[in-house]
């Protein structure tokens, strides 16, 4: 929406506290969710849109509780419904701007359906999908995301169950947009909000966020500050895929179709032997295999991983109205009660 | 048009055309039925098929058929019985003998009563051959080899010349009531209008089996039944579900909203949806959603996005919009769901009627959970009860159920066409730009909150399915404030009966027996009560639309009655609601459930019953 957004309003000059509602926000101190309540104020501010514009809405969770904490319309559903309650809103008015915020439980467990569904839609809106490993608001059982093994309250033995790489599933239902960041990178989140919010149809943003009661430190490799630049490529249209605390590692494709992280400088790798990202590939062999990267083996990869333009459902939704009304001679109601058979009792 | 020795001036007749799923039959029924209606009879009709698009050929489970009812009287029901049955092959004849009338006529195409499709239908020997059918006017007629032999000398491909002999009993028939075939070759000229070879065929064979009926002198009179007195105006046919569909889309024009609607297939509930689908002309949003719980989710946030939202389904999709449900009861947003009632529980009978969600529509939720429930009662008023469900939804700002069922979903009937200057105003309580708006500030007589459509500006704010606080809408726990607002929620559904009209009572108000109906029975029963008072019997029918709330002088109809008997086609989930509100009153129950409608005459022997009781 940015485009309209830039073009059809006069600047709105709004700040990130515009966007703070009277509302105590309640998470736990040192939740993961407070940085991201941060991020998407600073990019709404940022998006030049009135703020009459925007939706927010959310499911039910810790991380769903979004809503009740910005000055927006807002609109707290139920369990794993909210993609579907924003297709509906989207669909209803495609003028508004809607951030959709779900839990991994939220969206990938009692709501798949709808977070899969939605994507192969490609509704216009901006999925902010909180993953936690772990179901907060319920205290702490495992996630279709938590890793195997995981103790839980439900898997006091560890979990057996395979966890869903959240990306894998967006790509499978033919997502067209796809980034990852981490709750406490306010700048990445920041940047990948406004880069979401301006992609036409369905974008997800993956935030990887720490639960400090239930699951703490379930990314820690990546947020700590000794381990995280080993461990986090922030990936850039256009640019090398380089990463480490001395700039001197990257990727490259090996003979059997799987990245390899190489060091530069050694076995003669050189800096132009590394992978150029391109986001817009419209092939999303490259988006799986950077998406699914882990730490140790991998860095993992952050930024806007896939960017594809495609049109979107509410676009064809109009346009397709529009299409028919043009050549229709049913203008009204009345037109279509008396149209076709009819007879007249004297 | 015809020379016949004796003409029979009837009253109504009936019809049931039946034979394979292939056959055609239900298009052959249609066609009848829009003659009769363009010659001036009131008409009621209704399929009955199978649930398996191709059930095995030749088969009982495989039969298709349509039943018509037509007259100079009023007309209420597709008829219990028929006068006369058209059966295209054994499995139809096995099929439906039961519902011809005793000394009624029979059609069949004795072209396939082979070996096989004998065997197929599960006869041991051939019924033609059989003194079962002594007692009926039995016409055999080999319809495959006379459609064949009138269209040997047209270069039609087997195939087609097979699949056009349905026409020629549909011509027989137009004979036998002295019918004109006029509409029926301008029909087939518009259908078929890319293969002028068709059209020739369809209607060489249409005549070929109206002169065949004659020749044979297929019956020994003729039948008339003369226009009906109807009320002046210009009609169409229209089904229960087509009606439900223009009924939303009325609201939406009426109340100058866009239509959304979200829904997933489901029958006998589809056409609704399919309906609004081909509605893009005008502006109607349809959006086939991944479950019905999504169904009802994107309609939800249509609603609160400012559209007039409305999902569709039939009981098992119910069932699974339930948690939504209550959440646009607790959001205070207004939708409409309608719920076309199929035979259950589970999957059931998917395509047989049955009046069993009643208690489903009214209790099904979780937590104290009220919306309005309304239910139409004839394929026609189905438009009605739409726009009076839409109206409630818009005006009231609360989501409201709307009860059809299998019946008069399928069911057609002539309707007089209204006008939308005629229809109600719809006042919507949007909030403006400028307005301190609250979210759950009231006006004081319907206790609706305001509409806040997002995209004005200043009127920011949440709503979500936590219990909010009075008047400000912020979530909170406070007890006192949860029974606050349960009380709230109560009480403006109750409200909504000082909107409703009383329920009317056809009969006198000393009438012995009060029948108590609601819903898709309005017909059968309003036909064995009116068939009663004419006996002189002392009998009325008080049959209701809205069911919650219900109307303020129900309790005035129920009390002044002797003997009150409630019918419908489930174990007794309206009387029992009754009893829950009427202590004071004795219920008598007649129910049925076999996915079929009451029959009249089982109808009126109850009643009988009832009135000899001391
Ligand atoms: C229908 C329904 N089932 C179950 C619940 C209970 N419940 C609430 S939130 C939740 C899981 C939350 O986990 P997640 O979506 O990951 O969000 P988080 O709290 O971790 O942010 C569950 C199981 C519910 N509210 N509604
Ligand atoms: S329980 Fe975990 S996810 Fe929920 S608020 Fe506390 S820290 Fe955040
Ligand atoms: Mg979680």
């Amino acid at each position: 929406m940015t485009d309209t957004i830039l073009k059809s309003h006069s600047p709105v000059n709004l700040t990130p506290k515009d966007f703070k509602s009277d509302q105590e926000v309640r998470w736990c101190p040192g939740c993961g969710d407070h940085g991201v309540l941060n991020s998407v104020q600073k990019a709404m501010a940022a998006m030049n849109i009135p703020k009459e514009k925007f939706a927010v809405i959310s499911g039910i969770g810790c991380s769903s509780r979004f809503p009740y904490y910005m000055d927006t319309y807002g609109f707290h559903t139920i369990h794993g419904r909210a993609a579907a309650v924003a297709s509906g809103v989207k669909s209803a008015n495609p003028d508004l701007e809607i951030i959709q915020v779900s839990g991994d439980g939220d969206a990938l467990a009692i709501g798949g359906n709808h977070f899969i569904h939605a994507i192969r839609r490609n509704i216009d809106m901006t999925i902010l999908l909180f993953n936690n490993e772990i179901y907060g608001l319920t205290k702490g059982q495992y996630s279709p995301t938590s890793k195997q093994g995981m103790v839980t309250k439900t898997s006091p033995f560890g979990t057996i169950e395979q966890p869903f790489q959240p990306a894998e599933l967006a790509l499978g239902a033919q997502s067209k947009f796809y980034a990852r960041s981490i709750d406490t990178n306010i700048k990445l989140t920041t940047e990948l909000i406004l880069a979401g919010a301006k992609h036409k149809g369905t974008s997800i943003i993956e935030v990887l966020q720490n639960c400090v009661i239930y699951n703490d430190g379930a990314h820690t490799l990546i947020t700590d500050k000794e381990t995280k630049d080993d461990f986090q490529l922030i990936l850039h249209h256009g640019e090398r895929m380089i990463f480490g605390k001395n700039r001197n590692k990257g990727l490259v494709l090996g003979g059997n179709g799987k990245l390899i992280v190489v060091t530069i400088g050694e076995f003669g790798i050189t800096e132009q032997d590394i992978l150029v990202h391109d986001a817009h590939n419209p092939d999303p062999h490259m988006a799986w295999l950077l998406s699914n990267m882990s730490a140790p083996e991998y860095p993992v990869a952050l930024g806007v991983i896939r960017d594809v333009a495609a049109l979107s459902y509410e676009e064809k939704m109009v346009q397709q109205i529009k299409d028919v009304q043009a050549v229709s001679s049913i203008k009204c109601m009345d037109d279509l009660l008396n149209s076709g058979d009819t007879w007249e009792v004297k | 048009m015809s020379q016949k020795t004796k003409v029979i001036e009837k009253e109504e007749v009936v019809i049931r055309f039946s034979g394979d799923s292939g056959d055609g039959m239900q298009l052959t029924g249609t066609q009848f039925s829009d003659t009769s209606a363009l010659f001036g009879n009131d008409v009621a009709t209704f399929p009955d098929y199978p649930a398996e698009i191709r059930a095995p050929q030749g088969t009982v489970g495989g039969v298709s058929g349509f039943q018509l009812h037509f007259g100079q009287m009023e007309v209420n029901t597709p008829g219990d019985f028929a006068d006369v049955l058209v059966a295209m092959n054994p499995a139809a004849l096995k099929a439906n003998l039961k519902w011809v009338k005793p000394s009624g006529t029979i059609i069949v195409n004795e072209d396939s009563f082979t070996d096989k499709n004998l065997e197929k239908a599960g006869y041991d020997s051939n019924p033609l051959d059989d003194e079962n059918l002594s007692d009926y006017n039995l016409i055999k007629a080999r319809v495959t080899s006379l459609t064949k032999e009138c269209l040997k000398d047209t270069e039609l491909d087997q195939k087609s010349i097979l699949r056009s002999k349905n026409m020629f009993t549909l011509g027989m028939v137009y004979w036998m009531f002295d019918r004109p075939l006029e509409h029926t070759e301008e029909f087939i000229e518009k259908k078929f209008k890319k293969y002028p070879l068709v059209v020739e065929g369809n209607k060489m064979v249409l005549r070929a089996g109206y002169n065949f009926a004659r020749t044979i002198e297929a019956l020994p009179y003729n039948f008339s039944v003369a226009p009906a007195k109807i009320k002046k105006g210009i009609y169409r046919n229209v089904t229960g579900n087509k009606a439900t569909a223009w009924g939303l889309i009325a609201v939406a024009e009426k109340a100058g909203l866009e239509l959304f609607c979200g829904s997933y297939p489901i029958t006998p509930a589809t056409e609704i949806l399919q309906e609004l689908a081909a509605r893009k002309d005008l502006g109607v949003k349809t959006f086939q959603a991944e479950d019905e719980i999504a169904g009802i989710c994107t309609s939800i946030g249509a609603s609160f996005a400012g559209n007039f939202a409305v999902t569709t389904t039939s009981g098992p999709g119910l069932a699974l919009k339930t948690e939504a449900a209550g959440l646009a009861v607790m959001t205070e947003l207004p939708l409409v769901i309608v719920n076309v009632q199929r035979g259950g529980p589970s999957t059931g009978l998917p395509t047989k009627t049955e009046q069993s969600d009643l208690m489903q529509a009214i209790h099904g939720r979780s937590g104290e959970c009220p919306m309005p429930v309304i239910a139409a009662s004839t394929p026609s008023n189905c438009f009605e009860y739409a726009y009076s469900a839409g109206k409630i939804a818009l005006e009231h700002m609360t989501p409201v159920i709307l009860l059809t069922d299998g019946f008069i979903a399928n069911g057609a009937e002539p309707w007089r066409i209204p006008k939308m200057a005629d229809l109600s105003p719809i006042e919507v309580p949007f909030a403006k730009e400028g307005d301190n708006y609250q979210p759950y500030a009231r006006d004081t007589e319907k206790l609706a909150r305001k509409w806040a459509v997002p995209g004005t500006k200043g009127l920011e704010h949440r709503i979500g399915g936590l219990e909010k606080m009075d008047i400000t809408g912020t979530v909170s726990y406070v007890p006192e404030n949860h029974q606050v607002m349960t009380d709230i929620r109560s009480e403006r559904i109750r409200r909504v009966a000082n909107f409703i009209p009383d329920v009317p009572v056809k009969g006198n108000d000393d009438a012995e027996v009060l029948v108590v109906g609601w819903g898709g029975t309005y017909g059968h029963l309003t036909t064995a009560v009116r068939e009663l008072q004419a006996e002189g019997k002392s009998i009325a029918l008080a049959h209701f639309h809205y069911i919650f709330p219900l109307p303020k002088n129900t309790k005035e109809v129920l009390q002044r009655h002797k003997k009150v008997i409630v019918c419908e086609l489930n174990e007794g989930q309206f009387a029992e609601y009754l009893r829950a509100g009427f202590q004071d009153v004795k219920f008598n129950q007649y129910n049925k459930l076999q996915g079929l409608p009451f029959t009249v005459l089982e109808l009126k022997e109850r009643f009988n019953q009832l009135l000899e009781e001391k």
